[in-house]
């Protein structure tokens, strides 16, 4: 079995003592000891009053938290409900903690979870991310009821997003999602999702979790394993999504190995059906609301990401050239040229260079982990086009331009099975 | 006396006729040796190109920076010059084998200091290619990072870093081959320790702003106004 490598005796124990359960809700952290307590308290609030005849634990899995994380989560589960006084459970409601081996790993973690969800055959499982400081006892409704009650198998959250939050997102990962897998999930890399104990125990059985793909980027996979094996997959809205959230790496690079390296990734085994022209498989949304987009002014350093964007080009010539078209090159360096005020990134040349850096990841032109780092100058170009023409723009402007992107990517797929096989 | 002459014509005449009766056979075999040995290295040329295409190393050295190289000087693809390599060296020692069976005094010796040389010669270019390589990624590696974390000069970081590798490398290879062994390590130690040393005194010298700033920036007042700025991009 899986588990038997990466679940500890003690922990193994402790299970065992647990038994079997309906509902497991996983909880990742490492030094997070400033948010976890409310987190805890919302996810116990959320299952003794929406879920109260059911069994049910709280798995929390530590990278070697230094600031007392572990203690914080232990406490704040046996302490009473601060906010909700009236809530008594019908049954014990278990909270276990333990630290997984190999130091702090996202999917190391999420592989914890997956192994624990299958030992205690759980049939509904969820994952909170602990820093969601808006997390209400709600959100775990809206993300367990489609899997224990509609037969969802994966559930992943929408958000109420400032329109300039989430960049590489609403830029790259739906689009690109989207457009290959015929599927549009606004969130690729779910930071709170939901699925069922059947995807869990495939998941868990996976060889990806010792590997860089499962280490890092674990639930990217997760989402499309579930879309590539044919899973019911579903969104629900949830609400905002904080600008204190610092779940998501602010490191692009960082950032760009979780997501799209991953992507790329899972293209190699799934081409053959990502290029097929599929029929637009609408996900399904079980309370039936769309993305909400924040307008509110913030401060945002325009300048330096286009000066970033200009010096990437300039030095990073000699690996651009051995990604991109030479046509595609010449587009950018004649763009980087221009005076700040008449830059644009075009949709069809940011589609085309992230095409053009998929099929070179495929043909593996020079190191995979180089050719990611490399779109870190463009995704900055990218996101300063997108910063200057949304300044003014309404939340509806704000959709069409993501709609127009995802047409665009959409449009252009071709140009990638050209690439994909050679042909170009 | 005329007898005397006329004997001594004929044994050195049949002696000369005994040693081309000796020598000739054995030219035969030398000539046997060498036309079969092209034939051996031919096909060692041949097969080990075809692996070297299967196992795409004309990527791999293109990876490494030698196939850029080889270019500029107009020379064939790494696999081909390679492969052309081992015919010759083969076939070399096919001839010096072919040589030795003549029985001329002294080449035995030539043709073992050979054949001894050849595992020096082939570890000496392995420790050159690898380290073209290493050169090229490090290089490649140093010059991303420093691009995304906007450090100033990203390429003469990177340019910095393939030369150090590159002379490093071909130190070990000359050392492998035993040319020069000391000049070798004490040439490297020299151009080494200067790098540094001039490293050390340019960024002393010349980085005071760029160390003042970036102080600032980590400690001072801007630290905030620049977190500020960042957007999380998931």
């Amino acid at each position: 079995m899986a588990e038997e490598s990466i679940l500890s005796d003690d922990f193994l124990r402790e299970l065992m003592n647990v038994g079997e359960v309906d509902i497991l809700v996983g909880l990742p952290t490492y030094n997070d000891a400033r948010t976890v307590s409310h987190v805890v308290q919302a996810v116990r609030a959320g299952l003794l009053k929406y879920f109260p005849r059911q069994r049910a634990v709280i798995i929390n899995a530590d990278g070697g938290s230094k600031d007392s994380t572990q203690e914080i989560v232990r406490a704040s589960s046996i302490s009473d409900l601060q906010n909700a006084p009236n809530l008594h459970a019908l049954r014990t409601l278990h909270s276990i903690s333990t630290q997984y081996s190999g130091g702090h790993a996202p999917g190391a973690a999420l592989h914890t979870i997956l192994a624990a969800a299958e030992l205690l055959r759980a049939s509904t499982c969820a994952v909170v991310s602990p820093d969601s400081v808006n997390i209400e006892p709600e959100w775990i409704d809206r993300l367990l009821r489609p899997v224990a009650r509609d037969n969802f198998d994966l559930i992943t959250p929408i958000y109420r997003r400032h329109k300039f939050e989430g960049l590489l997102v609403s830029n790259l990962l739906y689009p690109i999602t989207r457009a290959l897998y015929c599927k549009p999930i606004r969130e690729p890399y779910p930071s709170e999702f939901s699925f069922s104990g059947r995807l869990a125990v495939q998941m868990a059985g996976l060889d990806i979790w010792q590997q860089e793909t499962g280490r890092i980027g674990g639930e990217t996979y997760l989402v499309v394993s579930a879309i590539t094996g044919g899973y019911q997959t579903g969104q629900v809205f949830l609400g905002p999504k904080s600008r204190t959230d610092q779940s998501a790496p602010a490191d692009i690079v960082k950032a760009l190995r979780q997501t799209v390296g991953i992507l790329f990734s899972t293209l190699e085994s799934n081409f053959p059906s990502c290029s097929a022209q599929g029929e637009m498989k609408i996900a399904s949304s079980p309370d039936g609301r769309p993305a909400e987009i924040d307008t509110e002014p913030i401060r945002v350093n325009r300048k330096r990401l286009h000066q970033m964007f200009v010096r990437g080009i300039v030095d990073l010539e000699p690996v651009l050239k051995t990604i991109l078209a030479a046509s595609t090159l010449a587009e950018l360096q004649r763009a980087a040229a221009l005076p700040e005020e008449n830059f644009r990134y075009t949709d069809e040349l940011w589609v085309r260079s992230v095409y053009e850096f998929a099929a070179s990841y495929h043909h593996s032109i020079i190191s995979r982990d180089h050719i990611v780092q490399a779109l870190a100058p463009l995704y900055r170009g990218k996101a300063y086009t997108f910063l200057t023409e949304n300044r003014e723009t309404s939340a509806q402007e704000v959709e069409v331009c993501v709609e127009q992107l995802c047409v665009k990517f959409e449009e252009l797929k071709p140009y990638l099975v050209e690439l994909w096989n050679g042909k170009k | 006396m005329w007898d005397k002459f006329v004997l001594e014509l004929t044994q050195a005449s049949h002696g000369i006729v005994e040693n081309i009766a000796r020598f000739l056979p054995r030219l035969l075999v030398m000539i046997v040796i060498v036309i079969i040995g092209w034939f051996i290295a031919w096909i060692f040329k041949v097969v080990l190109r075809s692996i070297l295409r299967l196992a795409k190393f004309d990527k791999l050295s293109q990876d490494a920076g030698a196939a850029q190289l080889l270019n500029r000087a107009a020379l064939p693809s790494s696999s081909e010059l390679l492969s052309r390599l081992v015919f010759w060296v083969a076939w070399i020692g096919f001839i010096l084998i072919g040589v030795s069976v003549l029985g001329i005094v002294g080449i035995e010796e030539h043709v073992a200091r050979f054949f001894g040389f050849l595992p020096q010669l082939f570890a000496s270019l392995f420790i050159l290619f690898f380290g073209l390589l290493a050169a090229s990624f490090f290089s490649r590696a140093a010059l991303l990072a420093a691009v995304n974390s906007d450090l100033p000069s990203p390429r003469l970081i990177s340019w910095t870093i393939r030369t150090l590798i590159i002379v490093f490398t071909i130190s070990m290879g000359l050392e492998e081959l035993g040319l020069g062994e000391h000049t070798v390590v004490v040439a490297f130690g020299i151009v080494f320790g200067a790098l540094m040393f001039g490293l050390a005194l340019a960024f002393g010298l010349g980085g005071q702003d760029l160390a003042r700033q970036f102080l600032q920036r980590r400690f001072g007042r801007h630290g905030k106004e620049e977190h500020e700025d960042e957007l999380s991009p998931l």
